[in-house]
């Protein structure tokens, strides 16, 4: 298929080196054979077509459906769809050196609106392309220097305060209000991530695509920081629950069954063995009892680490089945069971929207006070622990220096039979400032869950 | 034999076939017959991915060898297996017959039942092998397939290795219920079947049920990319389009109205929460 390279080494193989290297900083784990495929692909595949380049790529370096949006931005910069302005622009140069200015800002606002509105993708592709090389530009003090600034372009530009008038089109087009409002939100986000991506392509066209590499690529959804998401990044991790949810309990009840063979059951096998001739060649077992925890999660849901609780909380009562029992406390300085909520089968959505409307029965003061909701938990819920409990308490730790009521946690630990406390903050963020991380953590094992990989882990292990 | 001439043959003879395949999917079926590597296929339930394997076979006359995957599947299952009984038949018809001549006769063609991977790969005739919903196998299964997919051939102790004399194409699919092996996944193509545009769907739609009246397909079409937009549990699929389409069809329903869609929606929506919030956000009871 691919014989050793021979003559002169070509532009675009040290590009498709460069590209693969790139990949692999990035986190893909591309391997020397997925190379070898890469080169092999191409070779069988007419390259008039850029999409078909990206899909041979794509086939045979990306294994995973979460690495595509990484291994999208990196093939964009590496194999750009156009260079500089374009041919397109070439004779609208001609009607009149309309760069920059109150009259074109306005015309191309109007283009947007009107292109946004019926959705053409063309249009709205060469409106980005427009918009960084019009509004985005950065002029430099000599060759080389000069850079393209997507931020620039779009405040100048602000698409942003479009959404009102898609809004208006897509109502008239019978659409619902809900609708209507997440589709043009939609729509200018779509855009404004075009408009991202052609200023890298020209940063990259400017400086090199390594340089853009290094800088842009952002970690994969599953590694991204509870505590520092954006709102985009956070409803697709919500999306991403129900998802991993699902492959874990698949493991955990096929590594159950893989573990599961009780005592030997003679009648099933004697009865097996009369078709051999009374030879049992195959032995039947009884299946075990399966030993299931009761499980209790106490979380901190003040502003900070909210959305770290009702993460944990979603993976939890997804995967309720492996536990006999699973009760749900939600505290800031005050206690508030929140089971109730998790029904099974619930819309998630809803589920969130009670549990974001029930933390006012959480808070007396409003300021997260761990010392005081140990106590009035150990008051109220006592009777939640028992020999067969597993606890865990989510939060950071941070009790605006109250009092810990460490002798409090100590008792409940006692009565449980595992206890766990999950902190969503760096490790090395523990104990400063307001936290008290190593003290709780003397009395309760701590475990640090940053992103939905570590918080897989966690669960993984518990049940 | 080349399977296809090219991406865009693959496409007009899976077009011919019933399958209609976008871009991605046609090039990166036409690589896998011209790289003869095993095509990993990803995707939600009902997106078509046994579909592909099935049309690929039915357009290059090829036969369609299936294994279907399942937890607990094993060797025996999969690959081959001595059949005992007969062998314990053999030894004891024997007689006098000396323990060498038995111990050689016992251990031939005639004593082995083939499973899939093993007849996919002994045959002459154009093959595609499916291993259907390989993500459902414990992880033991997938080391037995790489022997399998990277050089097509089977070892079998007694008899010795077993070499494709063609190789078939090989289409594994998986709903990504668990994490496939790297080993395992290095050796495929990988393709990721998503739900397609609406203007796809439409003919699709309108290719499996062609008695359909053209506008309430795109109604449908329409109303199924709206469901999808919401935050359900399971969004419905394409499998699930096209049998609202037939459902429609047998109801004999002209309009496809907020009523006509509430209801027939059970045949779409599979959750209870997934209905209520449907009704709720597409406004269908006033």
């Amino acid at each position: 298929m691919s014989g050793p390279v021979s003559g002169p080494v070509s532009g675009l193989l040290e590009r498709h080196v460069r590209f693969l290297e790139a990949l692999r900083k990035a986190g893909l784990p591309v391997s020397l054979a997925e190379d070898l495929d890469a080169v092999a692909a191409l070779s069988a595949l007419p390259w008039q077509e850029r999409d078909t380049v990206r899909t041979a790529y794509a086939a045979t370096v990306v294994k995973r459906q979460s690495q595509r949006p990484t291994f999208d931005t990196l093939f964009d910069v590496w194999f750009p769809a156009l260079v500089g302005e374009g041919a397109g622009s070439a004779d609208r140069e001609d009607s009149g050196p309309v760069r920059d200015g109150a009259d074109a800002l306005t015309e191309h606002r109007e283009r947007l609106a009107r292109a946004l509105e019926s959705d053409d993708a063309e249009e709205l592709a060469r409106l980005a392309v427009e918009a960084v090389s019009r509004f985005g530009a950065m002029p430099g003090r000599g060759p080389g220097l000069s850079s393209w600034s997507a931020y620039t372009a779009l405040q100048r530009v602000s698409p942003g305060d479009l959404v009102g008038r898609i809004v208006a089109a897509l109502l008239a087009q019978g659409l619902t209000e809900e609708e209507a409002e997440r589709g043009g939100a939609r729509r200018v986000a779509a855009w404004t991530r075009q408009v991202e991506d052609d200023a890298r392509r020209r940063i990259a066209e400017e400086k090199g695509p390594g340089h853009v590499a290094d800088v842009v690529v952002k970690p994969s959804i599953e590694r991204l920081d509870f505590l520092t998401a954006r709102r985009a990044d956070l409803e697709l991790m919500r999306r991403e629950i129900q998802p991993l949810a699902r492959r874990l309990a698949t493991r955990l009840t096929q590594e159950h069954r893989a573990r599961g063979r009780g005592p030997l059951d003679v009648r099933r096998t004697v009865r097996a063995s009369m078709s051999t001739g009374g030879v049992p060649f195959t032995t039947h077992h009884r299946p075990k009892r399966p030993h299931r925890n009761e499980l209790v999660v106490l979380c901190d849901v003040s502003g900070s680490v909210a959305q770290f609780a009702q993460f944990t909380l979603l993976l939890v009562f997804a995967l309720r089945d492996q536990f006999q029992k699973v009760r749900a406390f939600t505290f800031v300085d005050e206690v508030h069971e929140v089971t109730h909520h998790f029904r099974p089968g619930a819309d998630v959505a809803d589920v969130m929207a009670d549990l974001a409307a029930s933390t006012a029965h959480a808070a007396r003061w409003g300021r997260t006070n761990y010392g005081r909701a140990l106590t009035r938990f150990a008051e109220l819920h006592g009777d939640a622990l028992g020999p067969k409990t597993a606890l865990i308490v989510l939060g950071d730790a941070r009790s605006n220096h109250s009092d810990l009521a460490l002798e409090t946690l100590r008792s409940i630990e006692r009565d449980t039979r595992h206890a766990w406390w999950l902190n969503p903050e760096h490790r090395r963020h523990w104990d400063t400032g307001d936290s008290a991380g190593s003290r709780y953590a003397e009395i309760v094992p701590m475990v640090e869950c940053r992103n939905l990989t570590q918080l897989s882990a966690f669960v993984e292990q518990l049940v | 034999m080349a399977w296809f001439a090219t991406p865009d043959d693959v496409t007009t003879r899976l077009g011919a076939s019933g399958y209609l395949a976008d871009h991605a999917t046609a090039t990166t079926t036409y690589l896998a017959g011209a790289l003869e590597k095993p095509l990993l296929v990803e995707g939600p339930a009902g997106v078509g991915k046994t579909e592909l394997a099935k049309a690929i076979a039915r357009t290059t006359g090829a036969e369609l060898v299936r294994l279907q995957c399942y937890e607990g599947l094993d060797e025996a299952r999969a690959l081959y297996e001595w059949n005992y009984k007969k062998q314990l038949l053999r030894i004891q018809a024997a007689g006098d017959q000396s323990w060498d001549a038995t111990h050689d006769d016992i251990f031939t063609d005639e004593f082995l039942l083939t499973r899939p991977l093993l007849s996919a790969i002994r045959r002459t005739e154009p093959t595609v092998l499916l291993v259907d919903e390989v993500d459902k196998t414990d992880v033991e299964v997938e080391g037995l397939l790489l022997e399998v997919l990277s050089d097509f051939q089977v070892t079998i102790p007694e008899l010795g290795t077993v070499v494709a004399v063609r190789r078939p194409l090989v289409v594994l699919t998986s709903n990504a219920s668990r994490e496939l092996s790297e080993a395992l996944k290095r050796r495929c193509l990988y393709l990721h079947l998503d739900y397609p545009d609406q203007q796809r769907e439409l003919e699709i739609v309108l290719s499996q049920v062609p008695d359909l009246e053209e506008r309430i397909a795109e109604q449908l079409v329409a109303t199924v990319a709206r469901l999808r937009d919401l935050d359900l549990k399971k969004s419905p699929s394409i499998a699930e389009s096209v049998d609202w389409a037939r459902t429609l069809l047998a109801l004999e329903v002209r309009e496809l109205d907020d009523k006509a869609v509430d209801d027939t929606l059970g045949v779409v929506l599979k959750h209870a929460s997934d209905h209520e919030r449907a009704i709720r956000e597409l406004r269908l009871r006033r």
